[in-house]
């Protein structure tokens, strides 16, 4: 029992990275109509900020990510301004090849920055300061409850998840320009008639996924905490996240960030001990395999517009 | 004033759509464009609201001018704070979401203003009021058009111009919509209005023009068009004398052209 709950808790600490980085790809996504293969470089650019502000420069951890996210939106806006820009109104092929270049750019650049070395994500132990808030600054990295064991990181992950989605969608639900994003996605040309700036949603679409892949690289590795250039590849896990959510559905996208989470968790759990004879990591191929077996059934994805484009 | 000033459109860079027409729409008149399908009057209305880049076309020659300043080369959300909003054809409301939300984003331009603004489409529509929390989807197409001249109203316009406002709606609705773009006018905005019912909009216009493959061809205040013995041949099936039977129906109306 404590090894199937352990399960589910790390798979909802995976789900909540997957879903943040998966909600970028979806709101880029829905106001352009182009699948973007830049997440993985934004997540890595983001975290080496996370890195610089608070292990090199030794700033408060919260300040730090604070920074980072700021810096990761702003280089989002100047990635749609300067690259973007100019292909509006160009075949939506040619923008998301166009997508895949600048991730390899931001990739480099990122690399040049870290160096050879992994960079830390906070301190070890409690960047969080979760002792704090519990009123025990000598409390450790993880919490026990009986044989389960939760990470701090991974409990950080579901908090910070949950917390940054909801503003998320209020924001999309309540405030003047979430509207006007809704609105962009849902009809570009009555967003215009109404006085919506539709290069400025474009532009902050950029900016908000940017946001989110920061927070995403938080989290990546929940054990040992620290960020390299190669953990790109984790952010194309949520490319299948985002299929099986049906790309322009944010609801689509968190369901199946859950699904796919759980699925992975799951895997690493008992798939050594019941199926031995698939090979170790085969956990990694679990996101994948689920994505087959959506998109075979319903081709759209789960709560994808029927006739969504081909990239 | 709002002018058009000898305007040709290009999409393209190809066709030809607009072929110089010009016209103008004084504060608070009814101003009405007439037409045939093809001729340009949607076009007319795009190059007026800065939607030609949506469509790929271009303003290649002539101008638009409000109050005297060239505003054909501004962008279509500065077009919309200048006062000039438009209702598209076919409704085109955000079905998704609910009546209020579509009202809101009417108030994009004009946050501040909002509440004022949202009580003015309430006291013209009162059917929004009682569904502000539906689905907008989920409304009828009289009541869909409504929400949609509404939100053109919610930037509080100067002008507002409306592409075929009765368009599929039943009689009926077709008078009340014509009251209240009366009643729209009556407050002071001042209304360009596309269509093909010819008969409600020159009964409530104050000039009208007709356009013909991207030409103005007819350019009268509206009841002088009412008379119009072509006017009312082409465009409200009414010829001279009133055909008694179906039977002295023509067939075919003989072909004419206003020009060549």
């Amino acid at each position: 029992m404590s090894t199937l709950l352990q399960a589910v808790l790390n798979g909802l600490a995976l789900a909540a990275v997957y879903a943040l980085i998966a909600l970028g790809f979806v709101i880029i996504y829905k106001s352009m109509q182009v699948l973007s293969f830049a997440q993985p470089a934004l997540m890595l650019f983001g975290g080496y900020f996370v890195v610089y502000f608070s292990s090199r420069l030794g700033l408060n951890f919260y300040l730090a990510v604070l920074l980072a996210i700021m810096v990761a939106g702003l280089s989002g806006l100047v990635i749609e301004r300067s690259f973007l820009r100019p292909m509006v109104g160009k075949p939506v092929f040619a923008v998301a090849i166009m997508t895949i270049g600048i991730d390899l750019v931001v990739r480099i650049i990122t690399g040049n920055l870290f160096g050879v070395e992994s960079g830390g994500i906070g301190a070890t132990g409690d960047p969080w300061g979760l002792g704090l808030f519990i009123g025990d600054p000598a409390f450790g990295a993880t919490f026990h409850w009986g044989d389960v064991v939760l990470n701090q990181r991974r409990f950080a992950a579901i908090v910070a998840a949950l917390l940054v989605i909801g503003i998320l969608l209020a924001f999309f639900r309540y405030s003047r320009i979430g509207l006007a994003m809704r609105a962009t996605a849902f009809d570009q040309e009555v967003a215009l008639t109404q006085g919506v700036s539709v290069s400025s949603v474009f532009a902050l679409s950029w900016a908000i996924a940017a946001a989110l892949a920061t927070v995403a690289a938080l989290f990546i590795s929940p054990n040992t905490g620290t960020i390299d250039v190669n953990m790109f590849a984790f952010a194309l896990k949520a490319l299948p996240v985002v299929v099986i959510g049906g790309m322009d559905s944010i609801g689509g996208a968190l369901l199946a960030a859950l699904i796919v989470g759980l699925a992975e968790s799951l895997t690493i759990t008992y798939q050594p001990v019941y199926a031995g004879f698939l090979g170790g990591s085969f956990s990694q191929v679990v996101p994948y395999l689920v994505m087959f077996v959506v998109l075979l059934v319903r081709p759209y994805g789960l709560f994808g517009t029927r006739e969504v484009e081909r990239v | 004033m709002l002018e058009v000033r000898n305007l040709e459109v290009v999409y393209s860079d190809v066709i030809l759509v607009l072929r110089g027409i010009s016209l103008s729409i004084p504060d608070g008149s009814i101003v009405a464009l007439l037409g045939a399908n093809g001729a340009g009057k949607t076009t007319t209305l795009r190059a007026v609201s800065g939607l030609l880049d949506v469509h790929n076309g271009n303003v290649t020659k002539g101008e638009i001018l409000l109050d005297g300043e060239p505003i054909h080369r501004k962008s279509a959300a500065k077009i919309v704070r200048l006062g000039v909003s438009q209702a598209l054809e076919g409704r085109r409301i955000l079905a998704e979401m609910s009546v209020e939300e579509n009202l809101r984003l009417g108030a994009h331009t004009n946050h501040r203003s909002m509440d004022a603004n949202m009580e003015r489409v309430y006291h013209l529509f009162p059917l929004l009021r009682d569904r502000a929390k539906s689905t907008a989807g989920y409304l009828s197409g009289g009541e869909q058009q409504m929400l949609a001249i509404g939100r053109a109203l919610m930037s509080a316009p100067r002008y507002l111009l409306l592409d075929e406002p009765s368009l599929g709606l039943a009689p009926l609705l077709v008078q009340q919509i014509r009251d209240i773009i009366v009643e729209i006018n009556r407050q002071g905005t001042g209304v360009l209005l596309v269509e093909q019912n010819a008969m409600m909009a020159l009964s409530i216009a104050d000039h009208g023009f007709i356009m013909e493959i991207g030409k103005i061809v007819m350019d009268k205040p509206a009841g002088e068009l009412l008379d119009d013995e072509d006017v009312r041949e082409f465009y409200l099936g009414l010829s001279g004398d009133e055909v008694q039977s179906f039977a002295q129906v023509k067939h075919y109306r003989r072909k004419k052209r206003w020009l060549s």
